[in-house]
């Protein structure tokens, strides 16, 4: 299929260089000055939204292979495109899980079948059984850039270590979800008054900040690369920041439900609303806002899990964490009134940059990049339904929720996947 | 009132209520056909997840002293544990056609979640640590009838308050009532944010009860000590048991209460027991007219044959 020729009219254009209103053409996969569209040229009109670069999203769990019921790559693709998002790094979690080339490549394959670009994260070590390296020199000259156990993270700081050494001349990033689980035990919740509450075993926000300082400590030792996953309390945002001013390499990522949902919404057991890490206390979300505001955190991620209807219609101790989030990861860090330029720079060119996904020059919208293109009416609400959602997974704690901000149309590679709110392929 | 899922969401009204009109219902007991029929033609679901012989019973005892039919379903712990589908049970039994489901759960929250799929009343009888607000009817009925007025009353609750519903639901509706709640616990026992609950806590147990009027003890597990909450039971019953001197230093007039089944030796001395200002028996038999009252309020105004409201100021209880 050949790319369009496209002219995008009337908008604000925002990227890594800065704000200012303007057209952009696009021709052959490649963003162009506005002059060198032809009169043929499709036009779309951006008035009153924002044109961005793509979104990239470095944490999502699309499902295949293993878990084709819940999502795939067709129905996780199309998700991620309505949510603006053009680049989706998928979890190893899947089964096989992702510890050789072979799968890395299998999975590129299923890929095929997305409408955005998917880029394959690696596990750390064997099956994600936390004994074992994974073949990390291998998996890095298959093209991955980002390994992590997801779930419960490396607990064993030794491994952890060996990990973190043995990874640097691959220039792999090693991503970590904090928890030390055996601090945070049976956690079905944030430890609190909610928990205290509603009788419901709670995990404390030292069960992930403990893990902060350890992997920190563990990152100055070796001088390696490591990204924290969906960090969630205000304590970690402070010990990570201090971390950064000292000069060690870590960056970190939020997920969108902790920009806006605490405990105490849980106070019906809705298990959508069962996450990992939990829903935190008020002051944790306000501390996630102000850290996404003040670039103390680097990226929004959707943590897009999605579950199917029996795995969560069980009593609140016995459901599967987890809530889908690739459709309105955007609109909530906006409803939370974050600039639209810091909310950006979390979702769009911080998190391409992290994953190494081109030159800087080609992570912008000026001439010569490639056409990854989101147009966002920031001002456009809708009502959360999954029942009328692309992704098949039945789970997103927003269920019911007006949100605004609403991607009008989505652009991978040139083509117009996303136009008018919808997907148009 | 729609359910009853926790003590937080009744109302001082909702609670005066049931314990005014409680009375009315005890007394049906002491007749010599203790039958009522105010809720005949109703049926009245006993979903118990967790084994609870005496609580289960209460129910049934109140359910068929009303005239109402009761159907009990007990769902094996192994479907639980294989991930069976909340809703599909739910479901299954509201097919049945019934108007009252009492639910005892292992799991936190299960009598709500249950409202979601399940048009019929939902009685809450014990949810995990959450709740089990007909205990706590019944306990404020008892210290009422051996205080009365609770207001100003100073009621000492001891044991392992984080594990346990009974102490989540009887705070909240002692407080309701005006008394003052003392937790007495070691820390590990306590909840993490109880500096948030509507009572005073305490580590020394023998200061607490030099002021006490009333003495409630909690069960105490043995998994506890395994979970590196306490040491060991020896050392929690030195610290935290009535002890036979701790008793002894009671006054008379003290009422011990205790939810039952009570772990002789453990948190109260083997003989403490059959002291005569123990009230376990009573808390056992106002357990029936307690959940008399609550059925009735709940069902009860929806009988044709039983002209009354759900809050009329006297139940009719003519003898069938």
């Amino acid at each position: 299929m050949t790319a369009e020729t496209l002219l995008i009219r009337g908008g604000t254009l925002i990227d890594v260089t800065g704000t200012r209103s303007g057209d952009i053409a696009v021709v052959g996969g490649l963003v162009a000055d506005a002059s060198a569209a032809p009169s043929s040229a499709r036009v779309i009109d951006a008035s009153g939204c924002v044109v961005s670069t793509g979104l990239v999203d470095l944490h999502a769990h699309l499902g295949e292979p293993g878990d084709e019921a819940v999502e795939t790559m067709t129905s996780g693709g199309r998700a991620a495109v309505l949510g603006g998002f053009t680049t989706v790094l998928a979890m190893p979690d899947t089964m096989p899980t992702v510890d050789t080339a072979a799968v890395v490549e299998h999975i590129r394959s299923l890929a095929q079948s997305a409408l955005c670009h998917v880029e394959v994260a690696g596990c750390i070590t064997v099956g994600r059984a936390g004994a074992h390296l994974a073949p990390l020199g291998e998996l890095a000259n298959a093209g991955v850039r980002f390994i992590t156990d997801c779930g419960s993270g490396v607990q064993n700081p030794l491994l952890m270590r060996r990990a973190l050494e043995y990874s640097r001349p691959f220039e792999l990033t090693i991503a970590q979800p904090a928890d030390c689980i055996e601090l945070s035990a049976d956690g079905q919740m944030h430890e609190g008054e909610w928990s205290s509450r509603l009788g419901l075993p709670g995990a404390p926000a030292e069960a992930e900040e403990i893990m902060v300082m350890r992997d920190i400590a563990l990152a100055r030792l070796t001088g390696a690369r490591l990204h924290f996953q969906t960090l969630s309390t205000a304590g970690s945002f402070a010990i990570v920041a201090a971390a950064q001013r000292s000069g060690v390499p870590v960056t970190s990522e939020v997920a969108s439900h902790h920009l806006r949902l605490a405990d105490a919404d849980l106070a019906s057991y809705d298990t959508r609303r069962k996450v990992e890490p939990p829903l935190r206390d008020r002051s944790d979300v306000q501390a996630a806002v102000e850290a996404v505001a003040d670039t103390r955190v680097d990226c929004i991620v959707s943590d897009h899990t999605p579950q199917s209807t029996d795995r969560k219609e069980r009593p609140f101790d016995h459901a599967e964490a987890g809530s889908v989030g690739l459709e309105t990861a955007l609109a909530v860090a906006l409803t939370q009134n974050i600039s639209i330029e810091h909310v950006l720079r979390a979702m769009s060119w911080r998190p391409a940059e992290l994953l190494g996904l081109g030159t800087p020059e080609q992570r912008t919208i000026t001439p010569g990049a490639r056409a990854d293109i989101t147009i966002i009416n920031p001002q456009e609400s809708f009502t959360v339904s999954t029942s009328s959602s692309a992704t098949t997974g039945t789970n997103s704690a927003f269920e019911g929720e007006e949100l605004r901000g609403r991607v009008r149309a989505t652009i991978v590679d040139g083509h117009v996947v996303v136009d008018g709110y919808e997907v148009t392929r | 009132m729609n359910h009853l899922l926790s003590i937080d969401e009744l109302s001082e009204a909702d609670l005066r209520e049931v314990l005014r009109i409680t009375p009315s219902f005890a007394e049906v007991a002491q007749r010599r056909i203790a039958k009522v029929p105010a809720l005949r033609g109703q049926t009245v679901a006993l979903l118990f997840y967790e084994d609870s012989t005496r609580t289960r019973l209460s129910f049934e005892v109140a359910a068929k002293r009303l005239s109402a039919d009761t159907l009990n379903v007990s769902v094996s712990t192994s479907s639980v544990n294989k991930g069976e589908s909340l809703r599909d049970t739910a479901e299954t039994i509201e097919a049945m056609g019934i108007d009252a489901v009492v639910v005892r759960h292992r799991s936190s929250g299960v009598p709500s979640q249950l409202t979601k799929w399940v048009d019929a009343a939902v009685i809450n009888a014990g949810d995990g640590w959450h709740q089990h607000p007909t205990q706590a009817l019944l306990d404020c009925f008892t210290l009422q009838q051996q205080l009365g007025d609770l207001a100003g009353s100073h009621i000492v609750m001891v044991g392992d308050i984080k594990h346990s519903r009974v102490a989540r639901s009887d705070v909240t509706a002692l407080t309701m009532l005006g008394a003052e709640v003392t937790l007495v616990a070691p820390p590990t026992l306590l909840p993490p944010a109880v500096h948030t609950w509507t009572a005073r806590t305490s580590h020394d147990l023998d200061q607490t009860l030099a002021s006490a009027d009333a003495v409630y003890l909690l069960r105490m597990q043995s998994e506890r000590q395994n979970e590196a909450l306490i040491p060991d039971l020896r050392e929690y019953t030195t610290l935290y048991g009535l002890t036979a001197e701790r008793a002894a230093r009671l006054d008379a007039k003290v009422p011990i209460l205790h939810p039952g089944p009570m772990n002789r030796g453990v948190e109260i001395a083997a003989d403490v027991p059959n002291l005569d200002q123990v009230v376990v028996v009573d808390q056992v038999r106002n357990g029936v007219a307690v959940r008399m009252a609550v059925l009735f309020l709940l069902l009860g105004s929806s009988t044709v044959d039983l002209p009354v409201e759900s809050h009329s100021p006297e139940p009719r209880v003519a003898i069938s």
